[in-house]
């Protein structure tokens, strides 16, 4: 088959700058054929390259003696004693979600399970961070429900606790929601798989499924801002198949144990070609690969397509040769395509040869060492005034219109459509902060959260940045674990705007200053630019993906607040009502500047709730909509009434930080109030649970409406 | 008690199938699903929750026809015991070893969520440490829940007391609310819900120990 010439109008359709194509001339010394045009663009896309965050995502603190592996490989490595490690990531698949939202969602956590898998970890728990347009615009309803029911598809079948979560609806995400996925596995400390690949002349091993031309181009895709062509758009899409990735995971792992695996990389965006260069760059190898052995679904593909294809559910590996039967076996026994597509050279060169013809013959170093590095004019985003004038509303009103807004309602709905339970270890599900998993074999349990304010973030790029940490390592903290590591899902606009790149920048400077002072380094991570449509862009969304440690199960505080409880606040609370959830959801406001995080008041807070666990009998952070929104979901789970003292608006629905939201017996509360006293932490009495009504600043109602009111809004508007 | 739990590619509760049975203190092995015989002295078989070959074709139909279950079908035969938990039911469903078919749930989408069952036959080994009547609690995960037979087989597992757990609020569309059903002989069972994920303190919930417990009482001294 001959291919295209290669023309102005094709170089722009892969995406490619002018100074990127004379980039390539420069490397090359001649023409580029079109696969090697295609495995280019593959490689230089924003989404594969980084190419215009690498400069600031270098400023992150990625380390820490609990750090195994930091940022780089398939998923962040994070030690939790007794030998064993957890591995974790959080991914974007945010483009496809909007095209295709069933599978678009689907494959974006079938995407970070093989991550994690990859590097020989059994996942444990998945989370999903989702953003939406406004409820009442017309995608929005088609895009839950497709969305909510690809990332159930994938995982319940595949087999992973879903235990946590957030799903925000917001006009800035009308034209591209926002899909982030999170997965956490579990493996053997001194048994971690890496990419990198070693020594001359070893198999390239493909495995799983075939490959078909779904997803062809699919990072250059989401490397670009929408149109009103993106119909067309919808073959970049892969589709998914959980089963077979689920058996893929089972022979990853069998095959693991045999000692055959050198090195293994998942085909993700830009498949084989991505995961081929990665295994040799980090290898210091080159790879020749010999296309016609490819295990393929279609008739007829080309090596341009076969490079480019993102067909789910396959990896790569380099193996040792002596064990190839033992490793063909596996694959055998769980029905699953293995063949010998290549081998490793000494020299630096990624060749790629078709049925005996050379289709490509290029440096490997250069396809990922040097990809352009951008330094792009960013302006830092002005610091709005504070709020004024707020107007007069009733604290009854006032959360009716947070528990009337699928933003603030319960997500039942949502969740009760994911398997929280599967592998019989989930100790607290998704609907009460963060989500947690018991480590088989052991005393610990593991805590996961996922948090980010992105009203706050716009507001103020660099508190907004530091609040989504806190709130994060606050989340790790209310339910008695301590932080230990973090990921990074960051969802931006257009790089190439300077006040979007100073929303970037902003956000990273605030981000990477808390995970400093809370000791939460970033192992992992993902950035997705470009989410504008028509020239609008979303919220910035950098969503923080949080783990964190209980060393003994006894340590948990999962209890529900009950009749008799005291409602305690850890923190002060001065009413700030900038960029609140009540301002947005009750007047339509999004004003004022975003609350400022004091990271070493988090930090003391944090340690005061954890130093005296035993007494708290429940305990909530408290974030958008105050104290009024998280004391009502206390109750709700506790399936008591709630008497709050304050019928003060900035008492109730204030969003200061390094707050807590405690329950406990009335000796208890005695002893955290001297104790908060002594120590010099603002801790106060704010109501109590029990009976059967909601009392706010001496007024009543019947607890049952608001709870029917929280209960059954989401489902209302979107079911 | 001897029991095998079978691994079929897409089963994603034998792991936890397997913990529930040693947990009660009975002898597990997992069997692959290309097998074609049982380890010897097996007492009781357990069929997990999954999505065993991906649901494709129809849930369990698949699976009814790998290798293994010649030997499950054989077992039965015998008088040994099956528990079907899920995908398991579908499973058993679409081998014929219990009458009936799982739809597509009722609101068409899939449910997680931990339900109101009441047990209303303690004839069976498999609950024989409840009482008649008695309210219990435990999940249900599944997206083709929704029990389905003819007048002519409802009347029958109606008339031999076959109906052994029903749901208080039913969550999926069943027929009689029916959330599990046992064979002829009272030793084959297939229900919807997972007891295997309320065995334990941390699971918040332990309803589903009794039945575990059950199975001890009624087999575990058969092979001492």
């Amino acid at each position: 088959m001959t291919e295209p010439q290669i023309s102005d109008d094709l170089i722009a359709a892969h995406g490619l700058s002018t100074s990127e194509y004379g980039e390539i001339l420069r490397l090359l010394n001649r023409d580029p054929t079109f696969t090697e045009l295609g495995i280019f663009s593959a490689m230089w896309n924003e989404h594969c390259s980084y190419k215009s965050s690498k400069k600031w995502l270098r400023t992150l603190p990625t380390e820490g003696p609990q750090v195994i592996c930091g940022p780089g490989e398939n998923a962040g490595v994070v030690d939790i004693g007794d030998g064993l490690a957890v591995v974790f990531k959080m991914e974007s698949h945010n483009h496809p979600s909007y095209i295709e939202p069933y599978q678009g969602a689907a494959t974006g956590v079938g995407g970070i399970l093989r991550d994690v898998f990859t590097m020989g970890a059994r996942p444990i728990a998945a989370m999903n961070a989702l953003s939406f347009g406004m409820p009442d615009h017309p995608k929005t309803r088609q895009l839950v429900h497709g969305v909510v029911e690809g990332v159930g598809g994938y995982g319940n079948c595949f087999g992973v606790p879903t235990v946590g979560g957030e799903v925000r609806f917001h006009r800035s995400y009308n034209g591209n929601c926002l899909v982030n996925a999170f997965a956490a596995g579990l493996a053997r400390a001194d048994s971690i798989f890496y990419s990198a690949a070693s020594g001359v002349g070893m198999p390239v091993v493909y495995l799983g499924a075939k490959t078909g031309r779904d997803g062809v181009g699919g990072a250059t895709m989401a490397s670009a801002e929408f149109d009103d062509t993106i119909e067309e758009k919808r073959p970049t899409v892969q589709v998914g198949d959980p089963f077979t990735e689920k058996s893929l995971m089972e022979a990853c792992l069998e095959l693991m144990a045999t000692g055959a695996v050198i090195s293994i990389q998942d085909m993700g965006a830009a498949g084989l070609t991505c995961s081929a260069v990665e295994m040799g760059d980090k290898g210091n190898l080159g790879v020749r690969l010999d296309l016609e052995n490819v295990p393929v679904r279609e008739a007829d593909m080309t090596a341009y397509e076969m490079m480019l294809s993102e067909s789910q559910e396959r990896m790569l590996m380099v193996l040792r040769p002596e064990l190839e039967a033992e490793a063909k076996a596996v694959f055998d026994k769980w029905d699953l395509d293995f063949a010998i597509v290549g081998e490793t050279i000494a020299e630096d060169r990624f060749l790629i040869t078709h049925n005996g013809e050379t289709k490509a013959d290029l440096p490997l170093k250069a396809l990922s060492g040097t990809a352009p590095e951008y330094d792009r004019p960013w302006e830092r985003s002005p610091i709005p005034a504070p709020l004024e004038d707020i107007p007069q509303i009733g604290p009854f009103a006032a959360l009716e219109a947070l528990l009337g807004s699928p933003n603030y309602a319960s997500k039942a709905w949502v969740y009760e459509q994911y398997d929280t339970q599967v592998m019989a270890d989930t100790v607290r599900a998704p609907g009460l902060g963060a989500g947690v998993v018991r480590v088989h074999g052991t005393r610990k349990l593991l805590a996961f959260t996922s948090d980010v304010t992105p009203r706050y973030v716009k507001a103020n790029p660099v508190e907004g940045g530091k609040q989504a940490v806190a709130e994060a390592y606050r989340n790790l903290t209310a339910v008695g674990a301590r932080a230990l590591a973090t990921t990074d899902n960051l969802n931006f606009g257009n790089p190439e705007k300077p006040e979007i790149m100073g929303q970037f920048v902003g956000a990273i400077e605030g981000i990477g200053a808390a995970c400093r002072a809370l000791d939460m380094p970033i192992v992992s991570g993902n950035v997705s630019l470009y989410n504008e449509t028509d020239g609008s862009g979303i919220l910035p969304t950098p969503t923080i993906g949080a783990v964190g440690l209980i060393d003994d199960a006894a340590q948990l505080i999962a209890g529900t607040a009950h009749s008799g409880c005291v409602a305690l606040v850890i923190g002060e609370t001065h009413g700030h009502l900038g960029q609140s959830a009540l301002m947005a959801e009750a007047f339509g406001r999004e004003e004022g500047d975003a609350p400022p995080v004091d990271l070493e008041l988090e930090r003391r807070h944090g340690e005061f709730l954890l130093a005296n666990r035993q007494w708290i009998t429940a305990a909530s952070d408290l974030s958008d909509g105050g104290l009024a929104l998280a004391a009502f979901e206390m109750a709700a789970a506790g399936g008591v009434g709630l008497t709050l003292d304050s019928g003060d608006i900035g008492q109730l629905f204030g969003e200061d930080q390094a707050r807590y939201l405690v329950a406990c017996t009335f000796d208890a509360a005695e002893f955290l109030l001297s104790e908060g006293y002594r120590q010099g932490i603002a801790i106060e009495t704010v109501g109590k649970f029990g009976g059967k009504k909601l009392r706010i600043g001496g007024h009543s109602g019947p607890f049952s409406e608001y709870l029917s009111l929280w209960s059954d809004s989401f489902e209302a508007r979107l079911g | 008690m001897k029991v095998a739990v079978i691994v079929f590619p897409g089963s994603n509760c034998d792991r936890d199938m397997v913990r529930a049975f040693e947990l009660a203190g009975a002898e597990v092995s997992r069997v692959w699903h290309k097998e074609t015989a049982l380890p010897a002295g097996i007492d009781l078989i357990g069929i997990p929750g999954g999505f065993s070959f991906g649901d494709y074709l129809r849930c369990g139909a698949i699976a009814a026809r790998s290798p293994i279950c010649g030997a499950v079908r054989e077992h039965a035969g015998r008088g040994g015991y099956v528990l079907g938990v899920c995908n398991g039911f579908q499973i058993l469903a679409e081998t014929g070893l219990l009458p009936g078919a799982l739809m597509r749930n009722r609101r068409l989408k899939y449910i997680c969520r931990t339900v109101p069952l009441t047990i209303t036959s303690t004839d069976s080994p498999f609950t024989a440490r409840f009482t008649q009547g008695q309210q219990i609690a435990l999940p249900i995960a599944h997206h083709d829940g929704n029990y389905n037979a003819t007048p002519e087989q409802l009347e029958l597992l109606r008339g031999e007391d076959r109906i052994v757990f029903t749901y208080d609020d039913n969550p999926n569309g069943s027929v009689n609310d029916i959330a599990g059903i046992v064979s002829a002989n009272r030793r084959v069972l297939g229900m919807m819900p997972h007891p295997e994920r309320a065995v334990e303190a941390a699971h918040g919930n332990t309803d589903g120990a009794q039945l575990f417990a059950g199975l001890m009482e009624a087999l575990g001294t058969a092979d001492a």
